[in-house]
């Protein structure tokens, strides 16, 4: 959710159940802007909020000029002061799949867990050490690569190559707000290369360069629903806690994660 | 006399006129209307986005004489249910007429305890709360209800639930339909099985296994059933009342996890296969997270001690507000061991009772099939299951995982003096509570299921049981093996042996002699 008008947002994602206190959009409303002007970001996103058992963290997302590969998160404990999150490196990456538990909200904890491993045949334990701080970066991303959504137009590919806000998007039609395929994830296109040329050819170059997550397996993981006030809210079921919105004929979308930074692996048994 | 400037500007432009496509449209007309709007409107990076302002003309021209699309059917009919809420308050007459029993009303005060829950941070928009807020006020017009209590919001693939919990006044309580029909389909059943046992002629093996007798239902409010639960779909349609819950749903709703779709008669397509449609799932999730996470202060309620009527096993269920209630200082309640909140519902038992019944006790009218049991049964001795009794801390709650049960926090670190203590399951996410020096309230909003149901960090489905024995393995009809060559050689060789050793002694008896 952009970090400007954060408390008029709010109400777009609390259906979901989760909205932040008086307290913390104050806070954040204060040391958003101070990030940005900072880090010399274009623009300053509150990302969402991962709970963990004994505190919360709090997410943010800064952008320089490109909107996929210029993101940088923060994260903070009080949504006061912000710290930069550490780099994911694939050895972090491959842990934080193994490492399954809540976030204690402490991030110096240092998980500990017991995997088998095979090595040359002979299967052995080995145990994984992965700090918190670490898992929380991992997550992240993880989180960004399957549920970071936007309306279809919201944002474009310059001349230059440089992935930017679509100055003139009006706003998906109402018809097409419901459909899944209206939607794409906000990451670097997985799907799109393996298509077909004949089907890419009815695609708009400057806008469908990212995947529909019409595509999404399993299907079914996306739950849309049409609220009062003409909102379209999508809610992942792979991600339980990220939601996204969209005000059809508005350029009004964003989504938030308000969640315990789990993933619902679960959700082949639960369709 | 044109110059030579003018002459090539006509030529440029009659050129540029002269490029149509099929539907007439030259360039020249395009490019000069294009600058024209961009000369009154003036946007801001028009460089960048030339193209797309070029793109955006011709479409224009194309579809000016369209209406505007129209909402979606959806959003005009949930703004219509709406509308029917917000129309009973602007009549004349009934504004008059608020009696003070209308100023009683059982409708909880949901706006504000919307305003405590959005201290701590949970929780729908006030919006939103006022709209579910209308809607109970709908539901308690059309019922006789003594008390009423927004439970909380279930989350589904196409549509959510809003739950409200109620109790009706005494003695006004419907007889449920389904409850009747259910009684005589019983009673049908029985006769066919009296029918079918005369017509046997054969001795066939008989099959000895019997199911376990299912574990009877609680009465309405008792145990899981204490209230009655209401849902919508969406605030302002109307409320379908949710039947009681019965042990064995519970029991199977603990092995299966499934997402809410939204609508109340979706099948439930699962291993163990559960006994009823989406509602009772709905009905029986209810029944646990409500088990599980509804808490109080400790102290607020307290049980009736001149009440001497208890169950059978001795537990408790009855409990009234206390009237001496001592105030539990903010500081107390936020304890982070938990020994200041008290569960106020029952525990359910793994058989999915509050109360322990023995599925094996003969009830009063099977005095028939008592005797025919008596002969073959196998009397197993089952100990009765016991739990947590009514009114015990949350300090108690088992871990998870080396987890914590609860997060307890003080909802503002900043601003104690006027804060309230916020309390969050970690086994049902998506279980609140808030307490104040003065109030307390509970809620859930959440997808309704566990974390890590069974224990395991994935959910795993139950294993199919093995196929059973079709009949008793006993001499008469089991197969012995062939014996091997190994086998046979040796039994030969050995009976030869022995018939040698006879042999050999014979020859000695006869040598002997």
């Amino acid at each position: 959710m952009d970090g400007e008008d954060l408390h008029l947002t709010e109400s777009y994602v609390s259906s979901s159940g989760l909205c932040l206190s008086p307290e913390q959009k104050t806070a954040l409303q204060t040391s958003l802007p101070i990030l940005r002007s900072q880090n010399k970001f274009t623009q300053v996103y509150f990302w969402g909020k991962i709970m963990g058992v004994k505190d919360d963290y709090f997410i943010a997302q800064g952008v320089i000029r490109d909107q996929l590969s210029g993101r940088k998160n923060f994260y903070s404990l009080d949504c006061a002061s912000w710290n930069l999150m550490p780099q994911v490196t694939d050895d972090i990456r491959a842990k934080s799949l193994k490492v399954k538990g809540r976030f204690s909200g402490d991030p110096s904890y240092e998980f500990e867990q017991i995997d088998q491993v095979e090595t040359n045949g002979i299967p052995s334990e080995e145990t994984i050490v992965l700090r918190e701080e670490d898992r929380l970066a991992a997550v992240i991303e993880g989180i960004i690569q399957d549920g970071a959504i936007a309306p279809r137009g919201a944002f474009t590919k310059n001349a230059k190559g440089v992935v930017v806000n679509n100055v003139n998007f009006q706003g998906l039609p109402p018809l097409d707000a419901v459909k899944l395929g209206s939607y794409l994830h906000l990451r670097e296109a997985v799907n799109l290369p393996q298509k077909s040329l004949m089907e890419r050819e009815k695609l708009e170059p400057a806008i469908d360069f990212l995947d529909p997550i019409e595509e999404d397996i399993p299907k079914g993981s996306w739950a849309l629903q049409e609220e009062r006030g003409h909102q379209v809210t999508l809610r992942s079921l792979y991600w339980p806690g990220l939601t996204a919105y969209h005000i059809p004929n508005t350029a009004k979308f964003g989504y938030c994660y308000f969640g315990l930074g789990e993933k619902n692996n679960d959700i082949p048994f639960m369709l | 006399m044109p110059t030579e400037g003018e002459v090539q500007f006509v030529k440029a432009q009659s050129c540029l006129k002269s490029l149509q496509n099929d539907s007439g449209e030259n360039l020249y007309d395009h490019i000069s209307t294009l600058l024209a709007k961009i000369l009154d409107e003036r946007p801001g990076h028009v460089v960048d986005v030339f193209e797309d302002l070029s793109l955006n003309l011709k479409q224009l021209s194309k579809t000016c004489g369209e209406t505007p699309q129209e909402l979606g059917l959806m959003q005009a009919k949930l703004t219509e249910d709406l509308r029917t809420l917000f129309s009973g308050g602007t009549d004349d007459d009934a504004a008059q007429e608020i009696s003070d029993e209308d100023m009683q009303t059982p409708l909880p005060n949901l706006m504000e305890n919307a305003y405590f829950f959005e201290q701590a941070g949970i929780g729908l928009s006030k919006e939103e709360i006022f709209e579910v807020s209308l809607s109970l006020k709908q539901l308690i017009e059309n019922n006789p209800l003594q008390k009423c209590r927004f439970w909380g919001k279930f989350l589904g693939i196409q549509k959510n639930y809003y739950v409200a919990e109620v109790e009706y006044r005494d003695g006004e309580e419907e007889e449920d339909e389904e409850e009747a029909a259910e009684e005589g389909a019983e009673k049908e059943e029985e006769e066919r099985e009296e029918d079918g046992e005369e017509a046997e002629e054969d001795i066939l093996p008989k099959n000895e296994w019997k199911p376990t007798p299912p574990v009877p239902k609680e009465d309405k409010g008792k145990g899981v059933n204490k209230y009655i639960y209401f849902v919508t779909n969406y605030p302002g349609q109307q409320w379908t009342k949710l039947p009681t819950c019965t042990p064995q749903q519970i029991q199977i709703s603990r092995k299966i996890k499934k997402f809410f779709t939204g609508n109340l008669d979706a099948p439930i397509v699962s291993y163990p296969p559960f006994p009823g449609s989406e509602m009772n799932y709905l009905r029986a999730q209810i029944a646990r997270i409500s088990a599980g996470t509804q808490i109080s202060p400790t102290g607020f309620y307290m049980f009736d001690e001149e009440e001497e009527a208890e169950e059978d096993d001795g537990s408790k269920d009855h409990y009234i507000e206390n009237p001496e209630y001592e105030v539990i200082s903010l500081k107390n309640l936020s304890d982070t061991t938990g020994a200041n909140w008290t569960h106020h519902v029952q525990f359910i038992l793994p058989q999915g009772r509050c109360a322990y019944v023995n599925p094996l006790q003969k009830g009063e009218d099977d005095f028939e099939e008592e005797e025919e049991e008596e002969e073959d049964a196998v009397e197993e001795e089952i100990e009765p299951e016991t739990g947590p009794p009514l009114l015990t801390t949350i300090a108690d709650d088992a871990e998870i995982n080396g987890i914590a049960p609860w997060t307890i926090k003080m909802a503002s670190e900043r601003m104690p003096y006027f804060s309230l203590t916020f309390v969050r399951s970690n086994l049902w996410p998506g279980a609140y509570a808030f307490g104040t020096e003065k109030k307390f309230e509970n809620i859930y909003i959440g997808f309704g299921h566990k974390y890590r149901e069974g224990k395991e960090i994935n959910y795993t489905p139950s294993v199919v049981p093995a196929a059973q024995v079709e009949y008793t393995l006993g001499p008469e009809i089991q197969e012995i093996d062939d014996p091997t060559v190994e086998e046979e050689a040796a039994a030969k060789a050995a009976l030869a042996g022995e018939e040698g050793e006879e042999e050999g002694e014979e020859e000695q008896e006869e040598e002997d002699d």
